[in-house]
């Protein structure tokens, strides 16, 4: 099991507490979309699987060389071209000069962007950016991908289409995913499982398969989605005076 | 609804000819039609990914466009100093002002050429320019890592950073007197006050940069595995460069003005004769051309190391970063 969390919990200073008696499993090359309104928590969460933050209370369990991190933004540095950025995470990774080329090149063509390698950042489409980020964060060859809405700032055709893509990727390269997202409509189409997390305190509520026939199916899939959407709207509800 | 197939019109056809695939037959419920975005694969494989990808990147990247050379660029600064040349002709023929205290550009001009040929204005040229930048680039080396230190160690900071700020504000003059009775009438006095006035400004400069620098790219070290040498080296500097360019632009210009505030002031020794010390023999000589020429002189460097050094440096800085759009640069 690559990640299992026990009952985590995170406040800051002496406020309330962000995360609460957070509970999750998941298994070594699951897809998980992890759902929620604003202030549920889910970036902290991810934080702490990244080892960016530490939780103030319970136990978590991650692999033990890390994890990649992908972010809402590309996060790209804009001094280095697209390339570049990908060779940076080889280089801090101890990979060989010769050996980063290859591999860089070989990253950004899995992303499909093998032409726009020498390319800066802000030369590049957000979509284009994003898997360039993408590139970047497999570059770091860790079994498990930790990713904070990285479509959020996409517009719908570019995200429609990157959702193809990370599931190509997932499935070519077998990673382990955390995917968290606002999105109901996007945890269904990504997750194999949808876990969703409460607000303020966030805690895992309830969580849901999402199965082959979801993929195909539109009318399977928005079904499900209804019944997560309302679900979610229970929880915001909650929090009306 | 003349062209549109309701449901009940299409019965008799619709089961003759299914055109359309049974995976989009299924969308009749109500909750599925308000879908908006794919909630299925929307692509047929990789191939059609890329396609479709290689495609939407064409549409979103701008055209490369065309760098020309920008003739008002040039002959915008030259037709201001024109300008300013023609009012102080115009000023100096209205004879306001005795002509040894007021020379005109003509005779300026004129002194130019007799320095020229005597060799102390090159000479004087020389010996600053040499001065300042060496003084210039040690003070680089010592303010660098000084200045990067500074602001990633937050003890260092707080206790330093004050004092670093409040020399940025004391003129170097003020350290003459004490560079003279230190070292004497040497080079050391000269190269001293430099330091004070350029070291200070570059750490502040630098420290600036970093404070300026997104969070989120240490957050990417972080997650990238760098220690803290290469968080330093490989994300801190890069990134703090625009600030750090424009730390040294300041140094520069500080270390220009030191050493000129020295030059004038200390004369004599084994000091050589700099452009500052021509300013000082100008006075000595009540020469107002003399005085006039070392002034124009002075900026004149300034402005050549600025145009010819510094600016190209910084255009292609921020162009690289996407930072120039929209400037009056």
């Amino acid at each position: 099991m690559p990640v299992v969390l026990e009952n985590l919990g995170k406040r800051f200073g002496e406020g309330a507490p962000v995360l609460d008696d957070v509970n999750a499993t998941i298994g070594r090359g699951e897809f998980v979309a992890l759902l929620g309104a604003s202030g549920c928590g889910k970036s902290t969460l991810l934080n702490i699987m990244a080892g960016l933050e530490l939780p103030t209370s319970g136990a978590l369990e991650v692999p033990s060389d890390g994890a990649a991190f992908m972010f809402q933004d590309s996060a790209l540095f804009p001094w280095l071209t697209a390339r570049e950025n990908v060779e940076l995470a080889l280089k801090l990774r101890g990979v060989g000069k010769a050996e980063r080329r290859v591999k860089a090149a070989e990253l950004l063509d899995l992303v499909h962007l093998a032409e726009a390698a020498d390319r800066r950042p802000h030369e590049l489409s957000g979509g284009m950016r994003q898997r360039v980020a993408l590139a970047r964060s497999l570059a770091q060859d860790r079994q498990l991908l930790l990713m904070d809405e990285p479509f959020a700032a996409l517009d719908a055709i570019t995200r429609d289409l990157l959702h193809d893509e990370l599931e190509r990727i997932w499935k070519e390269t077998g990673r382990t995913i955390v995917f968290v997202t606002h999105n109901v409509r996007e945890a269904v189409r990504l997750g194999q499982r949808v876990l969703l997390l409460s607000s303020r305190p966030g805690r895992v509520v309830q969580e849901w398969e999402v199965t082959e026939e979801h993929r195909t199916d539109a009318g399977l899939a928005g079904q499900l989605t209804g019944v997560i959407t309302a679900r979610l709207r229970e929880e915001i509800r909650r929090h009306a005076k | 609804m003349p062209s549109n197939s309701s449901p009940v019109a299409e019965t008799p056809e619709a089961t003759e000819t299914p055109l359309v695939e049974p995976a989009e037959t299924k969308i009749s419920t109500s909750a599925a039609e308000k879908v908006h975005a794919a909630l299925t694969r929307s692509s047929t494989g990789s191939a059609d990914l890329r396609e479709l990808e290689s495609g939407l990147d064409s549409l979103q990247s701008d055209a490369v466009r065309k760098a020309r050379i920008d003739w008002s660029r040039i002959l915008l600064p030259i037709a201001a100093v024109v300008v300013l040349i023609i009012i102080w002709q115009f000023y100096v023929s209205l004879g306001l002002k005795r002509r040894d205290q007021v020379p005109g550009p003509m005779d300026v001009l004129e002194q130019f050429g007799a320095l020229w040929a005597e060799g102390s204005l090159q000479e004087a040229v020389w010996t600053s320019l040499q001065r300042g930048l060496l003084g210039f680039l040690i003070s680089v080396a010592i303010a660098t890592p000084v200045g990067l230190l500074l602001a990633q160690v937050a003890p260092l900071r707080r206790a330093f950073g004050p004092l670093i700020s409040g020399l940025q504000v004391l003129p170097s003059v003020a350290w003459v007197p004490a560079a003279i009775i230190w070292f004497g009438l040497t080079d050391a006095t000269v190269y001293f006050v430099v330091f004070m006035g350029a070291i200070p400004s570059i750490i502040n400069g630098l420290i600036s940069g970093v404070d300026q620098i997104p969070p989120q790219y240490r957050s990417v070290g972080t997650v990238l595995g760098a220690s803290r040498l290469q968080m330093a080296v490989q994300v801190i500097l890069p990134a703090a460069l625009p600030g750090y360019l424009s730390g040294l632009k300041q140094g520069w210009a500080f270390s220009w003005r030191s050493l000129m505030a020295a030059e004038i002031i200390a004369v004599g020794g084994t000091i050589g004769f700099g452009l500052g010390s021509m300013l000082n023999q100008g006075r000595d000589l009540a020469d107002m051309t003399i005085v006039m020429s070392a002034i124009l002189l002075i900026l004149a460097v300034g402005i050549l190391i600025e145009l010819l050094v510094f600016a190209p440096i910084e255009k292609r800085l921020l162009q690289r970063r996407g930072l120039l759009a929209g400037s009056t640069r």
